[in-house]
């Protein structure tokens, strides 16, 4: 039996009138590398923000490692406006914050790339170690903290090694060319030292060598780092080459899932989605 | 009950004069997200101009002339010290505001010789009216409804003019409005002057309720102005009508009791209960963070 | 910062604390030259402007800094820090005043039958250790230090009420919401009497001493060494403030370039990535509030110090701007820009614009427009120029040392600027 990383059940978000993610369960199990696809708009970010806290789901759970992380059901004004299916399966709302989750494994990059502009490549690696820190405010402020201090900079540092980041560890982040920059981003995810990666279009803007390269990256830190990879992606070459399985969501709702070769020969994938970008 | 006739009166007048003030905060704030510390001491100007001005001149005259004045100064103040900032980061502007009140404070200062000036008498506003058995000036009385007028004619203007149409481009998005072609300098020019037109019609109202006023009488009531408009959601022009109008209805209802020293402080704690509840204030916008 | 080659980062660590040694040094020599050479220029008499305005420099260096710290460094946007820095003055005032002058009926809070906190820290450290001589010199100095840490505890304590929840508005919605507590701590301050609904009555007075003011605590002029005679042999009441403030700030700069201080700037940059990586902002923004509001609590009390008396009065938000211009023209984002534009701006406004304000005749010439005020006006728009044509401040986001560093030519990747 395959150990499950995380398991949405049933995960609704409605903002108001409208239902951005509709009832999506899916799997995803250890070492697996994942892509959630589906056309533009089809709630796949709000998946995502779901899955690491950013919103509270309407309805639904995720459990992370077989413990329940998120849960919650229609209550309040939703009560009444609740368009989604399984109302009244869940009972209780367990609401954890973004850090929370972050903390207890789960690292995310960003669609438009969010890099600590004024800080440079080295420290914006250096920031995310901050959540595995022991010290408290003044022993950090009076330096009791130096062993510590120094092992998230070398830890850093060796992080940036392997990432080839090294050369341009004292840029300013931002100064990056945009390639780098997704890098940087997916460096200073993993220096949170995640068990489950989340990319949102880490291809987006990328041409067609720097997505191979990308392919061959997420590849390489999957195995280096252990890592159960979930990816969101509009570059069909990157998904099927590089993909365990696929889940394909289309307004909200989930559609297809399973290998490469199975959702592509889906007819109702390619009607909602690949029929239109067959050419990519 | 008289008394309380009195209290609510003066209540809903000082809080029409509020509004006026309010009007020209939320609306440079929906348009250059700027909190425009400068428009309390624009409204002490326009005062200290009328003092200045009444010396030689008869009323009829002075009031046309310092609102003119008024609304030049707000243009001038605009292009001086807002233009040249168009590309720099909010803060920046926000420090240049809090230059322009320094400095707008410090000239009256000088040219006042920090002395409390006599603000004189409009005989049609000090006029005194019977109303339900209490004696009421025309000032208290006229508020209300010159609020009114001039919030439906600024609605009007918003909602059904080219140029109003225009101010709500530019309050959504700035960068769209001028690719679309809109004159943005001019948009928010029109929205200092409209904001420095009321905040001359305000303050004539309300200095003609205070014997003296000094350089800094613009302050406060500048600060409670900007507060109401928070608190009705900065932003939003009925908002910041209906929050100036409870601002200054209970500020007068607690002058009334027994705790009138922290009438002040009352209108900020309300303001920050209001936050907690609805950190945008009654009426603004939601904003969410897109991720 | 971020070598790893620990000698490296000695060295500059003992060069800071040297040139700190120095500054000290150098403030004693100058302040005492008067003792050693009889007829010192006028300018270097410790009574003169000079040291009047480096006293209110080093003061207000902290103050800035500390706002610097939450509005620079931690990207929130407060307008509190006036109720701050009043709460550390008056807590420091009711602290140390003396008992024969606070509590007799007849005394400062005569008006309210003497204060309710029938002691004095330094009264009582003198009760252990002795009021002259040493034991005198050792009790004000524990004295003063313990009022200021306290000072410091209680407008941290209220930045932490204060804090929890209003730190979760938004820019604008923070600035003011801090700005209307600042001005109903204020207000509270001022208030003599608070009937209570029951029918009973609060005395606050009894304790603030109403709108009045305090006075008779220990000031700046305190710490200097007087002989028997009454004559100064020893002017130390630059030097002492300018210790404490330049430790303050020390600790607000390795907190700065520690761990926290880094997450504290990733908020700043960026809230949403922040989170994500990990950082509780609610924990780390009022971190950053409780902090910068213990170092503005200890810069009201050292303020209370150089101005001798005190009362609530004149801690409205106007001087809350005030620290935001210093710190605006200093540099957001930048310590040593904060301690310059503090000196920068004391200096101009009440030293070197000083003869604007009196009528001058240049060769016969009677200049127009000087009178009284006009330095203010000239100030303001000096204000205006720098605000406009240095957006960035003196010092922009850097540092005094990275002035002195040598700058390695190094290929610089493309830049690509894909903010917003």
């Amino acid at each position: 039996m395959p150990n499950n990383v995380l398991r949405l059940e049933n995960i609704t978000m409605q903002f108001g009138g409208v239902v951005a993610v509709n009832n999506l369960s899916m799997e995803i199990n250890e070492g697996e590398i994942v892509a959630l696809i589906g056309p533009n708009g089809a709630g796949k970010t709000t998946a995502f923000n779901v899955i690491t806290g950013v919103y509270q789901p309407t309805n639904g759970r995720v459990l992370f490692h077989d413990e329940a992380i998120i849960e919650n059901f229609p209550k309040g004004k939703m009560k009444k406006l609740y368009a989604g299916e399984n109302n009244g399966v869940y009972k209780s709302t367990l609401i954890k914050t973004p850090d929370q989750i972050t903390k207890l494994g789960m690292a995310r990059t960003f669609q438009n790339i969010r890099l600590f502009k004024s800080m440079t490549v080295f420290e914006n690696v250096l920031v995310a170690k901050h959540l595995r820190k022991t010290s408290n405010v003044f022993s950090a402020i009076f330096r009791f903290n130096a062993q510590e201090e120094k092992k998230m900079r070398e830890e850093t540092l060796e992080l940036l090694k392997l990432l080839d980041l090294e050369d341009v560890k004292d840029e300013l982040a931002t100064s990056l060319p945009y390639g780098k920059q997704r890098h940087l981003e997916i460096a200073r995810a993993l220096a949170t030292n995640p068990t489950l990666l989340l990319l949102d279009e880490p291809a987006a803007g990328m041409n067609p060598q720097e997505t191979e390269e990308l392919t061959a990256f997420i590849r390489r830190i999957r195995k280096d780092f252990n890592l159960t990879i979930l990816l969101i992606e509009h570059h069909m070459n990157l998904v099927m080459d590089i993909s365990d399985r696929i889940y394909v969501i289309d307004f909200g709702k989930h559609i297809a899932d399973g290998t490469p070769e199975t959702v592509s020969n889906n007819p109702r994938v390619i009607e909602a989605y690949l029929g239109v970008s067959e050419d990519a | 009950m008289q008394s309380l006739i009195t209290t609510l009166l003066t209540g809903i007048s000082v809080g029409g004069q509020y509004a006026l003030i309010a009007i020209g905060y939320t609306m440079v704030y929906g348009i250059l997200r700027l909190i425009n510390f400068a428009h309390g001491d624009v409204f002490m100007v326009s005062g200290m101009l009328l003092i200045f001005l009444s010396a030689s001149l008869p009323m009829t005259v002075v009031i046309p002339i310092i609102i003119i004045a008024t609304v030049i100064l707000g243009f001038l103040i605009e292009r001086a010290a807002y233009l040249p900032l168009r590309e720099a980061p909010r803060m920046s502007v926000m420090i240049s505001a809090i230059g322009v009140s320094y400095l707008l404070q410090n000239v009256i200062t000088y040219l006042t010789g920090g002395q409390p000036m006599t603000y004189p008498t409009i005989p049609f506003l000090a006029q005194t009216v019977s109303v339900l058995g209490t004696k009421q000036t025309v000032a208290t009385l006229i508020t209300l409804p010159m609020v009114i007028v001039l919030v439906l004619l600024l609605t009007t203007l918003i909602n059904h003019t080219k140029i109003g149409m225009a101010m709500r481009a530019v309050s959504k998005d700035f960068e769209t409005s001028r690719l679309m072609g809109i004159k943005i300098n001019n948009v928010i020019s029109v929205t200092f002057v409209i904001g420095s037109l009321l905040a001359a019609i305000g303050s004539v109202l309300y200095f003609s309720n205070y014997p003296k006023i000094v350089a800094v009488s613009g302050a406060l009531p500048g600060l409670k102005a900007f507060v109401a408009a928070v608190f009705g959601g900065i932003g939003s022009i009925p908002g910041a009508v209906i929050g100036a109008f409870i601002i200054g209805i209970c500020e007068n209802l607690i002058k009334a009791t027994s705790y009138s020293v922290f009438s002040d402080a009352f209108t900020f704690a309300v303001l920050v209960v209001v936050l907690i509840f609805r950190p945008t204030g009654i009426f603004g916008e939601k904003t969410v963070d897109k991720v | 910062m971020n070598n790893l080659n620990k000698t490296k980062s000695a060295k500059s660590t003992l060069i800071v604390i040297l040139s700190l040694f120095a500054f000290w040094g150098l403030l004693l020599l100058v302040e005492n030259l008067n003792l050693f050479i009889p007829n010192v220029p006028k300018l270097f008499t410790p009574t003169s402007k000079l040291f009047m305005v480096l006293r209110k420099v080093i003061v207000y260096c902290l103050i800035a800094v500390s706002l610097n710290l939450l509005n620079g460094f931690t990207g929130l946007f407060s307008l509190g820090h006036a109720g701050f820095m009043l709460l550390g003055a008056y807590t420091f005032a009711i602290l140390t005043t003396p008992i024969s002058l606070k509590v007799p009926e007849d005394g400062i809070f005569y008006k309210y039958g003497g204060s309710v906190v029938n002691f004095s820290l330094q009264e009582s450290f003198g009760a252990i250790f002795g009021t002259t001589g040493a034991g005198g010199t050792i009790s004000l100095i524990l004295g003063v230090l313990f009022a200021l840490v306290i000072a410091g505890c209680i407008a941290a304590l209220f930045a932490y009420l204060i804090g929890l929840p209003v730190l979760r508005l938004k820019s604008d919605y923070l600035a003011i919401a801090t700005l209307g507590f600042a001005e109903i701590i204020r207000t509270i301050f001022q208030c003599e009497v608070i009937k209570l609904p029951g029918g009973g009555e609060l005395v606050l007075g009894k304790l603030t001493n109403g709108a009045n003011m305090i006075k008779g605590f220990p000031t700046l002029n305190s710490f200097n060494v007087v002989n028997s005679a009454g004559q100064t042999t020893l002017y130390l009441s630059t030097v002492v403030p300018a210790i404490i403030v330049s430790v303050c700030i020390v600790i607000i700069v390795l907190l700065i370039n520690s761990t926290y201080g880094r997450s504290f700037k990733a908020i700043r940059d960026d809230e949403i990535a922040a989170e994500a990586m990990g950082i509780n902002l609610a924990k780390h923004k009022i971190l950053s509030f409780c902090i910068s509001a213990f170092f503005a609590g200890v810069g009201g009390a050292l303020y209370a110090m150089f101005a001798t008396t005190y009362q609530a009065k004149p801690f409205t938000s106007v001087l809350t701007y005030e620290i935001l211009l210093i710190v605006v023209i200093g540099g957001i984002g930048s310590v040593s820009g904060s301690c310059i534009g503090s000196f920068l701006y004391i200096a101009c406004s009440e030293w070197w614009l000083r003869f604007l304000d009196e009528p001058q005749v240049v060769a016969g010439y009677q200049v127009p427009l000087l009178k009284d005020g006009f330095r203010m006006v000239v100030f303001s728009i000096v204000i205006m120029i720098v605000v406009l044509f240095f957006r960035k401040g003196i010092m922009g986001t850097k540092e005094l040392p990275d002035l002195f560093k040598f700058k390695k030519p190094k290929l610089k990747g493309k830049v690509s600027d894909n903010a917003e």
